[in-house]
């Protein structure tokens, strides 16, 4: 039982009881914390607007005996409110919350994904992009050590410039001529996957959207779908257009 | 072994059904209505058939309606040209305190929400846009709740709005009437000054210029 401080993104909020709110954070130092928020939904709360979704804040929690923490204090270091008000990157923004969400675990601290999450936000904000989220959620595969096979055949081992063609996920990765499996792989694609998980990222982001980015951003959320054997809502429920 | 007789096992169970009612709760209110005249318990039970019975949802609008259509909405004095767009029968209620509307509702009967699933589909939103042309509507306030369901709720109707040709407001953010600038939010602090207006110095007037872009 005692006070702690720490950074983190607010991943999803639930209501409780009459004016409360359940607030899902991932932190840098403890992990995802679920947290209560007293009184957030009264209009003259403390906390106003600083607990909504995206917020990235930095607060002060108590830690009782249960469960859930209690928020005592929260201080705004960026609200992204160019990814808020505007509906396709807010769309973006969620599907990405929610794969942390998956991923993340309660006060197991995860640096590297907190830092990602909110790298990744930064750059919604400045700049939407295709590839955004793909590359996200590729990267957070990385992360969980099930990254791709590209190099080489998943399942042979060739790796002959020009000869992988297909991709599966069962196999974990691309696919030589003489394995091929799965769905077919462009060349473009390929190059486009080795780039994002070989750190060409900042290339990767500034493509225009094309049918090669299309075929890695299927690709991309079908593998993060397997990983985590579940079917993202946010990427499907989401209103485009 | 059952702790109470049948009947009473089934109140208590029926009324920890409620929400914010746990086990511990249900047992008190059983024990109280068991003891209470039977009058006073029997109102009870006739108000909720009432409800259920009479109480239905407003064609037009969905708000809370009993009979045909709600008491808005067959209110002839009310301006038909003129939508506000609430996530809940409460919010009507809500704005209706205001005094300041003289306009109908339509009620949308919750807000996109992604992660929960809640697309488009799930909402009266078909039912919105099929209004706008027989009506002869002209505005539609998006009065969302202020939070990210509500914002993407605006932003999505404010999409499918304007190829309409109706004129499309979003509600002013700001600080509550009462609070202090200290303890503001960055979001809403940051709102409140790009929604600022020109101090008037007659008397405000019904005619002060609405802010007409969305948020």
């Amino acid at each position: 039982m005692s006070h702690f401080r720490d950074q983190g993104v607010v991943l999803r909020t639930m209501r409780l009881g009459e004016a409360d709110r359940i607030i899902t954070l991932v932190t840098r130092n403890h992990g995802k914390v679920r947290a209560v928020a007293k009184g957030v939904r009264r209009t003259s709360s403390k906390f106003g607007a600083r607990l909504e979704p995206f917020s990235h804040v930095s607060f002060m929690g108590w830690q009782g005996r249960g469960d859930l923490d209690i928020v005592s204090q929260a201080e705004v270091i960026d609200t992204f409110r160019v990814v808020r008000e505007d509906l396709d990157r807010t769309s973006v923004a969620l599907s990405m919350l929610e794969v942390v969400d998956l991923v993340s675990q309660e006060r197991h601290a995860n640096p590297p994904l907190y830092v990602m999450l909110v790298g990744a936000l930064g750059a919604l904000a400045r700049q939407p992009s295709p590839l955004l989220a793909p590359a996200f959620f590729l990267k957070v595969l990385a992360l969980e050590g099930s990254a791709p096979v590209l190099d080489a055949c998943a399942s042979c081992g060739e790796a002959t410039p020009g000869s992988l063609v297909a991709f599966d996920l069962l196999d974990g990765g691309a696919l030589c001529t003489r394995c091929r499996r799965g769905r077919p792989l462009s060349p473009g694609a390929l190059d486009l996957l080795r780039r994002v998980l070989g750190g060409g990222l900042a290339g990767v982001l500034a493509e225009p959207r094309s049918s090669v980015t299309d075929e890695v951003a299927s690709l991309a959320i079908e593998a993060i779908e397997v990983h985590l054997d579940r079917r993202l809502r946010s990427v499907r429920a989401v209103p485009t257009g | 072994m059952p702790a109470f007789s049948a009947p009473v096992q089934n109140l208590v169970d029926e009324l920890g059904r409620l929400p914010g009612i746990g086990p511990k709760s249900a047992q008190r209110i059983a024990f109280h209505l068991l003891k209470v005249p039977s009058e006073d318990a029997l109102r009870l039970a006739q108000a909720i058939v009432a409800v259920k019975e009479r109480v239905t949802f407003c064609p037009r609008c969905f708000n809370v309606a009993e009979g045909d259509l709600c008491i808005v909405c067959a209110d002839d004095r009310r301006d038909p040209s003129v939508v506000c767009v609430v996530e809940d029968p409460r919010d009507v209620v809500a704005v209706e305190k205001t005094g300041g509307f003289s306009g109908r509702y339509h009620v949308l009967q919750g807000a996109l929400s992604p992660i929960d699933g809640i697309g488009p589909d799930q909402l009266k939103i078909g039912e919105l846009i099929a209004r706008i042309e027989p009506e002869g509507i002209s505005e539609v306030i998006l009065c969302t709740n202020p939070n990210l369901e509500g914002e993407a709720t605006a932003a999505y109707l404010a999409r499918l709005l304007q190829p309409l040709g109706v004129r499309v407001t979003r509600i002013a953010s700001g600080l509550p009437v009462g609070g202090d600038l200290e303890y503001a939010d960055e979001v809403t602090l940051g709102r409140a000054l790009e929604g600022r207006r020109v101090v008037e110095s007659a008397a405000p007037a019904q005619t002060r210029p609405a802010r007409a872009d969305q948020g």
